[in-house]
């Protein structure tokens, strides 16, 4: 199979534009023939459900949760990133797209993240438009703040509730689609498979979540915005009902997966402090403008931080990297906190944390300023762990956050399946081997609000638009098969809690394939989760029935998944042999200990296919870059 | 930072197996809880304790863990989201009880809120709310420059107050009347206040009061109780500016 990325000719700049001109178009008496079904109705799907809608598409948008406002998207807190250059500080469309390329390790395509860049100005536009609060200064204008991997001031934020904000205005146009007659919303439906008849994705199996019942929706193209697979580590700060299932799903119908081992892990989450624990809390990034990362100079220091006197604190990241100093990107400031608490200098009961220090900005810019930039982050703080980050140093602690893989998708946001395209954290596309902050936000948006309605219509001027029918074969067995696979988990009579294997696994995937990996340590791991996936067809207990509200039967059903995909993952590190964006490959560092990247032989996207029991098959997807120069990153 | 303790606690669960089945509390009793648990973590304890004893685990929705996404929430011995202020129940910590405290936990109650499960409750009322009229009418596509328009800045901090909501439904709980009137006036207060709303602000508060009332919420008879239980802590003096936004739409007419 070869994948073919449909990367338009020409130059960089006039590609997007080029493609939409050369892209097929639907006319609008016959948008309303076609029938589109979005699956999640996060920043993602909710603004590509709205926005389809909009154009005259008949959109049906299903998601797990009970309301459309749910999605995970609503926890992200610092912001949403965009070339406008208000600051005057020299930002533009190519400085947007140049420090996204470069703070994911030159693993994205070049053609997709300048797009991204274009789009984000027009972002801001159509939330301003939609009401969204953002941050202003007196004058009225728009404010900004200071985020990782950039030296310019381009985020855009409402308080610490940036993604909440942006997933309400998304929302709100989706809620005036629902109302409008043409997006139907179907909530508390997780998908179960992907139907795909005569090569083409033609609808979903699902199940309703309150009744039991398993339904067939068929569609003439099917959008994956299901976000990302963090919690397959367990521990994350992902929501809790954040899953695989629905694009390993349609891996396994023939969708490739790209680049499953990229796997962020956020420097600046709440450290974790006991073994009942569900989830890790993430603390904005945004805290690392005017907080001050430190660690006790002496190992084993266990002095409270007040009492450690300034000359024995180690500002390490200001000491190593001068010109970025506390704002160096994720996986920088991720893995230098490992290196010092691994160096016995850790703070806190467990030595797993390290200090942020707010002290220097409340004396330079008074209380009163610091509480209105991060007043409710150090609320949630104190919520969690009862202290005080005006007057005590925050501990911080890496923890799995974004996940950079995806179902692959070309250029136009299509998978190799026709018919199924991908958005979202759910797909691969944009942020190589590491994604910067306040970039997650800005790539939903962009896929939802702007890629997928000028896009999808290329796909469906090549479609009929009978109404598809989904009493077909392939619709009954796909049903049948997804009907079989909850029998099979409810009649698990075991002695262990679904959630005992997650967290097993979970320790098993940070322990050998989180921030730093090793050849042994993943052989170990892909040698091992097979063995805990057969105790959990052994030994697991599912209660309850399929015929009713069963949160048991639907934890089961993804810890599943996580089961199999787990191992995609480590066959995915095990074979990148190079250390690159948030993964260190220990055989693979400079004598400084810095990752060392190796383009020769690394310098294209895995995409994975599914092969039954056999080991999945590597396709690669060589990355050209012909506008800017690899350069071995540097932040010092 | 963290004290860590243990405590015993004897929990009063409401057990419901679907929204036409009768419910009933049910008691339990859990030792050695940590402190510096959350509630919820609290609720998995209690859940995988009655997995092993082969007993159904306790349904109760939650989602983001962070306060955020608003899916969490259930009366804690009278209170929604229990004791603590400005607290969606993922951010209370068992620190705030003693060993030996009984807890008492409920779904939320109110007659737009139906019981799916245990203490899952059907909130889809408030998006049906949201659909008539919680949005302002643009298209993607088209919208002038971010900058085009100056906000004040008092005027986006207040309308991010408004905005802050996020549906739990513990305003509605916590009210004699079951009344919704801290959700909407939160969305209609935001819009009132930026200018992006303007156009369309009479039909908003118009339709959104009538939606509500057509779904069975009670009506505002300023008890506060919203704003006490309200994990946002929004203010009742949005309801003010719904009721002014209200009384203009229904005296200027369309």
């Amino acid at each position: 199979m070869i994948l073919d990325a449909k990367i338009p000719a020409g130059n960089l700049a006039e590609k997007w534009e080029r493609h939409c001109f050369s892209s097929k178009l639907v006319n609008p008496a016959n948008k309303r023939k076609y029938k589109i079904i979005v699956v999640g109705s996060g920043l993602a799907g909710a603004s590509a459900a709205a926005t389809l809608a909009e154009l005259g598409y008949n959109v049906h948008c299903l998601t797990i949760h009970d309301s459309p406002r749910r999605a995970h998207s609503i926890a992200a807190q610092g912001g949403i990133n965009a070339a406008k250059n208000y600051q005057n500080d020299g930002d533009s469309v190519f400085r947007l797209f140049y420090d996204t390329i470069k703070g994911g390790d030159f693993r994205s395509r070049e053609a997709n993240v300048y797009r991204l860049a274009q789009l984000s100005n027009n972002i801001i536009d159509q939330c301003v438009a939609q009401g969204v609060p953002f941050a202003r200064e007196y004058g009225g204008q728009l404010a900004n703040r200071s985020f990782g991997g950039a030296q310019v001031s381009r985020t855009f934020y409402a308080r610490g509730q940036t993604g909440q904000q942006l997933l309400l205005g998304a929302y709100s146009s989706l809620s005036r689609q629902v109302k409008l007659g043409k997006v139907t919303m179907m909530p508390r439906r997780e998908m179960l498979d992907l139907v795909v008849e005569e090569g083409r994705a033609r609808g979903i199996v699902v199940r309703n979540l309150i009744s039991g019942e398993i339904e067939c929706h068929g569609g003439h193209a099917v959008v994956l915005a299901t976000g990302g697979y963090g919690n397959a580590f367990y521990l994350s700060t992902n929501a809790m009902a954040s899953n695989v299932t629905a694009a390993f799903r349609a891996y396994k119908r023939g969708a490739c997966f790209a680049n499953p081992c990229y796997v962020q892990i956020h420097p600046t989450c709440i450290p974790v402090h006991g073994d009942y624990q569900s989830k890790l809390t993430l603390m904005s990034e945004s805290l690392r403008n005017d907080g001050r990362v430190w660690v006790p100079k002496k190992t084993g220091d266990s002095r409270p931080p007040e009492q450690i006197p300034e000359s024995e604190r180690d500002y390490y990241l200001e000491q190593k990297y001068p010109s970025f100093g506390n704002l160096v990107p994720r996986d920088v400031a991720s893995r230098n906190a490992k290196e010092q608490c691994d160096q016995g200098k850790g703070a806190g009961e467990t030595g797993l944390a390290v200090y942020l220090d707010f002290t220097e900005a409340i004396k330079r810019d008074g209380e009163a300023t610091i509480i209105r930039k991060y007043g409710n982050l150090f609320q949630m703080y104190e919520k969690i762990t009862a202290s005080n980050p005006m007057h005590t140093p925050m501990m911080i602690y890496p923890a799995v956050h974004y996940t950079m893989g995806g179902l692959w998708v070309d250029y136009n946001l299509m998978s190799n399946i026709p018919g199924l395209f991908v958005l979202g954290e759910a797909n691969f596309s944009d942020h190589g081997a590491n994604r910067l902050g306040a970039s997650a936000l800005m790539q939903g948006l962009a896929d939802g609000y702007f890629v997928i309605p000028s896009t999808i219509g290329g796909y469906l001027a090549g479609c009929s638009h009978d109404d598809v029918d989904t009493g077909t074969d392939s619709f009954q067995s796909t049903r049948q098969e997804a009907d079989g696979s909850l029998k099979k988990l409810l009649g698990l009579n075991g002695k262990r809690t679904v959630d005992d294997f997650h967290k097993e696994l979970g320790k098993l995937l940070w322990d050998h394939c989180g921030m730093a990996r090793h050849k042994d340590g993943l052989e170990q791991a892909l040698a091992r989760i097979p063995e805990i996936r057969g105790e959990f067809w052994d030994n697991a207990y599912v209660s309850g029935s399929g015929t009713e509200f069963n949160q048991t039967l639907e934890k089961a059903g993804r810890v599943a998944d996580f089961l199999e995909f787990a191992e995609l993952m480590v066959h995915d590190a095990l074979q990148r042999q190079e250390s690159c964006g948030c993964h260190l490959r220990e055989e693979s560092q400079t004598k400084e200990h810095e990752a060392l990247r190796d383009d020769e032989n690394y310098s294209y996207v895995s995409a994975w296919q599914y092969q039954g029991d056999a080991k999945p098959l590597l396709h690669k997807e060589p990355l050209s870059f012909e506008n800017v120069e690899l350069t071995s990153r540097s932040y010092k | 930072m963290m004290s860590s303790g243990t405590i015993n606690l004897t929990l009063k669960v409401w057990r419901q197996d679907n929204s036409r089945a009768r419910g009933a509390l049910s008691t339990y009793t859990l030792r050695n809880i940590s402190t510096d648990m959350s509630f919820l973590e609290m609720l998995d304890v209690l859940n995988e304790q009655l997995l092993l004893t082969g007993e159904e685990p306790v349904a109760f929705d939650h989602d983001c863990r962070e306060g955020i996404c608003g899916m969490c929430g259930a009366v804690v011995n009278g209170q929604p989201h229990g004791p603590e202020r400005e607290t969606s129940l993922c951010q209370l910590h068992m620190r705030h009880f003693k060993s030996g405290d009984t807890l008492v936990i409920e779904p939320f109650r109110a007659r737009a809120f139906k019981v799916v499960k245990d203490l899952v409750v059907d909130r889809s009322s408030f998006d049906t709310i949201i659909q008539a009229g919680g949005y302002v009418s643009v298209n993607a596509g088209g919208a002038p420059d971010g900058n085009a328009l100056p906000i004040s800045q008092q005027n986006a901090e207040q309308a991010m107050d408004a905005a802050a909501c996020i549906g739990c439904g513990a305003c509605v709980a916590a009210c004699p009347n079951a009344a919704a009137m801290l959700f909407v006036s939160g969305k209609v207060s935001q819009l009132a206040l930026l200018p992006q709303g303007h156009p369309e602000r009479k039909e908003r508060a118009l339709n959104m009061v009538k939606t509500m009332d057509d779904l069975g919420f009670g009506n505002c008879t300023n008890e506060r109780e919203c704003e006490a239980a309200c994990p946002k802590g929004i203010s009742i003096r949005h309801i003010a500016r719904l009721n002014r936004e209200f009384l203009k739409a229904a005296v200027t007419g369309e």
